[in-house]
């Protein structure tokens, strides 16, 4: 079985600045890793690489055995055209920090329109997929709200649909309750533990620890575009070995 | 202290008077009243022309002769628009240069200069032929023989108002966030789909409004079109019929009534285009809604 996620020494720098400085982890499929880590420690970048939302500068990136942003062909490395680069990430579903709905769509418009326009499956069967879909985020009142009308939680759930929809294999999770009121963090995470339970490969950045605890089948703690720390997020939570992991979950605590 | 559970009675409070809002309106309703009462009845305005030709036939046919001018020529503006604009901010380098030069030519001389160029335009290039150079020519047109005016003066507002259109799209492109092209990226969705289902309509908002003032400007440009030469749109025609009895000034009030009228109507098209295009924009509830929740809410009531 082929991992889901691999990544090999993964650099990346904007000009001079080196954000990610040689990342090295594998997500088996069906598990779930989450990562931890002081802001401005590169873990939202190397989510956005694995989406090829951003391009790395050295190593290698495979998501489900294929190379991201790339074709390798005798030794060297061909970028590929957009039309490839959009059908790979038609594979992998993102939530960000900030929901980004689409405004001038309806709740349930904005969950099928990747479905027809994309993937061209039938309007009628992608509405029916979108009813479900947000039933199972415990949306179906608001299938008709346009999203300046629902609370935080309520877009992020919707954006979670919104993904889904894709029938993704893979789905990365960028903050997605940093930008929450703290009593509506709890609906976006139950949705997500339904969500790992059901089996989806998951890789959450976030700081939300008793999540990570909970759910996470491998905890990654990264600082300084380097993961610092690894292992079970019990192991890595309770009995840190690096320094700098220690500081940063007693700052948190 | 005993609490006191009942609800409060509705306020019902004094409204905030506004003596001076009345006494300046009463001052400009007077200084307008002036105003009228002498040019009713100043004889130089002579009212009699007027009204003898404000709905006279060649008046009216050149007023509609001036909306398909604007009509037209904005149809090409937008269209054209959209695309310098859209090339303006495409990835390729050849694209974004053409649009660059286009923008900067047009925009940087004249309309009027520009008018004057596409009425020379059959005297620089005499034919039109459509075919392989030096080869078999499968369409041939001699730009001498046709009355082409009209559409020379359509073609050279077009032209000239694409270049404003680009620069008014660009920024409505520009105003939406950047969250929304990634998370259209995420989803797999091409550049121009992006570009089509999530970034145009979102810059519909921002481009509505500056748009409508380019329609009710370029109304009012069509009276240049003089410069093609081309003088069958209302202030050409309104001004050739008043020179011809030496009484220019009913003529001109003539026009400036149609165009007045006309952009009046205008004016009330753009109010609904506004309000298609702003929803979503708010968090505040249509009346539909807002009953519907009302209703939501008694029936709690009722139950409890």
């Amino acid at each position: 079985m082929t991992a889901m996620v691999v990544a090999d020494r993964v650099c990346k720098d904007f000009g001079a600045l080196k954000v990610l400085k040689g990342v090295t982890l594998t997500v088996e499929p069906g598990q779930v890793m989450c990562i931890v880590g002081p802001s401005g420690s590169g873990k939202s970048t190397f989510l956005r690489c694995i989406n090829h939302l951003e391009n790395i500068s050295a190593g290698r990136l495979y998501v489900d055995g294929d190379l991201v942003g790339y074709r390798e062909s005798r030794g060297k490395l061909h970028e590929l055209p957009a039309r490839e680069s959009a059908k790979q990430r038609r594979g992998v579903g993102m939530v960000f920090q900030h929901f980004n709905l689409f405004p001038h769509r309806t709740a349930l418009a904005n969950i099928v329109e990747a479905p027809i326009h994309v993937k061209k499956v039938a309007k009628a069967a992608a509405l029916q997929r979108g009813r479900d879909l947000l039933q199972r985020v415990g949306m179906s009142e608001k299938a008709d709200a346009y999203p300046a009308q629902l609370s935080g939680g309520q877009q992020q759930r919707v954006a979670i649909a919104r993904a889904l929809a894709m029938d993704p294999k893979l789905m990365l999770f960028d903050e997605p309750t940093s930008a929450l009121d703290p009593e509506l963090v709890g609906e976006v995470l139950n949705v997500m533990r339904d969500l790992a339970r059901a089996g989806m490969t998951m890789v959450v950045v976030t700081h939300e620890m008793g999540f990570a605890r909970e759910v996470a089948d491998q905890l990654v703690f990264m600082d300084d575009g380097v993961i610092v720390e690894s292992g079970k997020p019990r192991d890595v939570l309770s009995n840190p070995q690096h320094q700098r992991t220690q500081a940063f979950l007693s700052k948190l605590l | 202290m005993t609490a006191d559970t009942s609800l409060p009675p509705r306020i019902n409070a004094v409204p905030l008077r506004h003596p001076w809002r009345w006494v300046s309106a009463v001052i400009i309703i007077a200084l307008v009243g002036l105003f009228l009462y002498g040019a009713a009845t100043n004889p130089t305005y002579y009212w009699a022309t007027y009204s003898r030709y404000v709905f006279d036939r060649r008046v009216s046919l050149a007023a509609w002769n001036t909306i398909q001018l604007t009509v037209l020529s904005m149809l090409i503006a937008v269209v054209l628009g959209v695309g310098l604009a859209v090339m303006r901010l495409s990835p390729n380098p050849v694209l974004r240069s053409v649009s660059w030069v286009y923008i900067w030519i047009f925009r940087g001389t004249p309309v009027y200069v520009q008018l004057v160029f596409w009425g020379l335009f059959p005297v620089i290039y005499r034919n039109i032929q459509l075919g392989i150079p030096f080869g078999p020519s499968f369409f041939h047109f001699s730009l001498q023989n046709l009355s082409l005016f009209f559409i020379l003066a359509v073609i050279g507002l077009g032209l000239n108002e694409a270049a404003y259109m680009a620069e008014i799209i660009r920024a409505g492109i520009s105003s939406v966030p950047e969250g929304q092209t990634e998370a259209s990226t995420a989803l797999g969705m091409s550049w121009w789909m992006t570009m089509r289902r999530t970034i145009l309509p979102q810059a519909m908002r921002v481009i509505i409004p500056p748009t409508g003032n380019e329609i009710i400007s370029m109304l009012k440009t069509t009276s240049l079109v003089i410069a093609v030469p081309y003088s069958g749109e209302l202030y050409g025609r309104a001004h050739d019929i008043g020179v011809a009895f030496f009484q220019p000034i009913p003529l001109l009030m003539v026009a400036a009534t149609w165009y007045l009228a006309i952009t009046s109507v205008l004016m009330v098209g753009q109010y609904y285009l506004e309000r298609y295009f702003s929803r979503g924009a708010s968090r505040k509830l249509t009346s539909k809604q807002l009953e519907v929740l009302a209703l939501a809410q008694r029936a709690v009531e009722e139950h409890q």
